[in-house]
């Protein structure tokens, strides 16, 4: 699609709607309301609130979706794919050129975890709250969940699964292993995006509401704790891992060691009396 | 979510052309605010117009001071050299607002137009004035913690969120619009955003086709004595109680102008004009900042819960003024 050919692009194609008879389903319908356990008279009452028309559409979504499943990583298939309001979309995802048609209304979180295979990222909050859908798109740290993956056209994404050189952590990695900065894990990959678009935040001498005289001139800075902790604020760790993970980012942002803040227990603390 | 048709606009005329002709439509720039509206269901939009790649994203100085562009992000306003050096009370105002990841997110146009986070207006189940005009305001007899102290009437308790607009009510802005008619016109900011009144629904004064191009900000002699104070429930990521911008222009110790703008308090940024009044040629010492506070916060009248913020107001009123005094610390 040529960005400079259109003034305003109709992105959406018209939904393709067959007329079907109220009470004839279709195998692909049947095999949905069955996968999704209605039957009998709340078959009937479900049917009675839904469109006919609209559960085509789904039924054809939930097939699509099972397609992309099934597809190799580097392939994003979307052939066969009746989605309403579809908006084709090509995007740069860890280096490598991605391109397919999603829902107006799919995220960008969405299309990385159920599209293109990328779990990393995190839903958590769904709503902007927490962090853990955390990706970096061209350079910024932004929330995926908050992303529509239509208006990802040509962007650049990078996500936790593509941090690593090959076989190698990046260095934020390695830290947060190293200083434990986690328990369950499920707000990790946020936290390292994050973590890793705030070291080049300070490099550019980025101000933040803790920063002191904001009216000199911005040069690379040393990040105070308290510096480092109100640029994390956006990334939640239920499990409360924050000094650890705060080490963890002091270590790589000043190249200083950082004390380590765990230890394996004594056995006078594990022994049963 | 609901389904909604994506169209990608190229052109500032074509996207007020696609807005004008549905008029349920909207504009999509950072999108922070409206997916998640849409996904909880309180904004329907059956159309979004992607505005992301229209021009409006310059911050520049102009005659008359300084224009941040709609589409700038608020990261990118908050750290531009002309805004830190000029302008340090919206930097400030700005980097107390969301997470490092919204603000990268966020333009300016869409900070002003951002709605209310009154949990009674996000939950459908509940009444609201706001969200569905007629039936009721929950806030009201419900949990008002959070919510106006000032200008708020019976049909609509609720608060603007923005730190943003909290300066730029103090800073006298004004928001340039490109109407259906292709012609553009200057809001002044006071007159931007509404009180509830009997049309709760409607937070400002903008036409369903207006399109925010840019916002001004007039040269002044704030920088050097300026403070964005923000108390809330968290230290960091967490709307305000109650937030406080205040500027002054000092000349050997007695203010020559002072402006004061307090978030978390009404349905707009609130200015307080009493206290700026008494202010001006006095001395610029902490009893005249408190006094001055106690005098604005006389005509405060607080709901249920949020008593509190009657207090809370006159003290974060006077430690801003102390903290624009002395280079941001409180003594």
């Amino acid at each position: 699609m040529n960005e400079e050919k259109f003034d305003l692009e109709d992105c959406g194609n018209p939904p393709d709607m067959a007329t079907v008879e109220s009470d004839v389903l279709t195998v692909d319908e049947e095999k949905l309301l069955d996968e999704l356990g209605i039957f009998g008279e709340s078959r009937r009452k479900f049917l009675g609130q839904v469109s006919t028309a609209g559960l085509s559409v789904l039924a054809m979504q939930l097939l699509a979706e099972n397609e992309a499943f099934a597809a190799s990583n580097g392939d994003v298939k979307t052939a066969a794919v009746k989605l309403e309001n579809a908006v084709k979309v090509s995007m740069k995802v860890n280096g490598s050129a991605k391109s397919l048609d999603v829902d107006s209304r799919m995220t960008l979180l969405d299309a990385l975890r159920e599209r293109m295979d990328l779990t990393g990222s995190k839903k958590g909050c769904d709503h902007g709250q927490c962090g853990a859908c955390t990706v970096i798109v061209d350079g910024q740290r932004v929330l995926s969940c908050l992303t529509l993956a239509a208006t990802c056209e040509g962007a650049d994404v990078t996500t936790i699964e593509g941090l690593a050189t090959g076989e190698k952590l990046h260095p934020v990695q390695a830290a947060f292993i190293k200083h434990d900065g986690f328990q369950c894990g499920y707000c990790t990959p946020g936290q390292i995006c994050s973590a890793v678009a705030l070291m080049e935040e300070a490099k550019r001498g980025d101000a933040s509401y803790v920063t002191e005289n904001i009216q000199a001139k911005a040069r690379s800075l040393n990040l105070s704790d308290d510096e480092i902790r109100e640029r994390m604020s956006g990334n939640l760790c239920r499990c409360g891992a924050y000094p650890n993970i705060l080490r963890a980012i002091k270590e790589v942002h000043t190249g200083k060691e950082q004390a380590q803040g765990w230890k394996f227990s004594e056995s006078s603390e594990t022994e049963v009396a | 979510m609901r389904p909604f048709k994506y169209t990608r606009a190229a052109e500032t005329a074509k996207a007020v052309e696609a807005i004008s002709k549905n008029k349920n439509a909207r504009f999509l720039a950072g999108g922070t605010n409206i997916i998640d509206l849409m996904k909880e269901d309180v904004a329907r939009p059956d159309e979004l117009v992607d505005i992301n790649r229209l021009s409006f994203d310059q911050i520049k100085a102009t005659s008359g001071g300084i224009s941040l562009g709609a589409l700038a992000k608020n990261t990118e306003t908050a750290n531009h050299p002309l805004v830190r050096q000029n302008l340090p009370l919206l930097s400030q105002a700005i980097l107390a607002g969301a997470s490092g990841q919204i603000r990268n997110m966020a333009t300016n146009g869409g900070n002003l137009n951002q709605r209310t986070r009154c949990t009674y207006f996000y939950d459908t189940a509940m009444p609201c004035n706001k969200r569905e005009p007629g039936t009721g305001c929950g806030a009201m007899e419900g949990i008002n913690r959070m919510h106006a102290v000032f200008g708020w009437s019976e049909k609509c308790v609720a608060v603007h969120p923005s730190d943003m607009c909290v300066a730029l009510a103090a800073l006298d802005a004004n928001v340039k619009v490109q109407g259906a008619d292709g012609k553009t016109r200057s809001i002044a900011f006071a007159d931007y955003h509404r009180l509830p009144g009997d049309s709760p629904e409607l937070d400002n004064n903008l036409k369903h086709d207006d399109l925010i191009t840019e916002i001004e900000i007039p040269k002044n002699n704030f920088a050097a004595n300026s403070y964005y104070l923000k108390v809330r429930d968290r230290a960091s990521y967490a709307f305000a109680l109650v937030s406080v911008a205040a500027a002054l222009d000092v000349s050997g110790g007695k203010i020559k102008d002072a402006r004061i703008a307090l978030g978390g308090v009404a349905h707009k940024p609130w200015r307080a004009l009493e206290a700026e009044k008494f202010l001006k040629g006095k001395d610029a010492t902490e009893a005249n900042f408190k006094a001055a506070a106690e005098m604005e916060m006389k005509a405060a009248k607080p709901l249920e819960h949020n008593k509190f913020k009657v207090e809370l107001g006159k003290r974060a009123v006077a430690r801003a003024l102390t903290m624009a005094m002395n280079g941001g610390k409180t003594a």
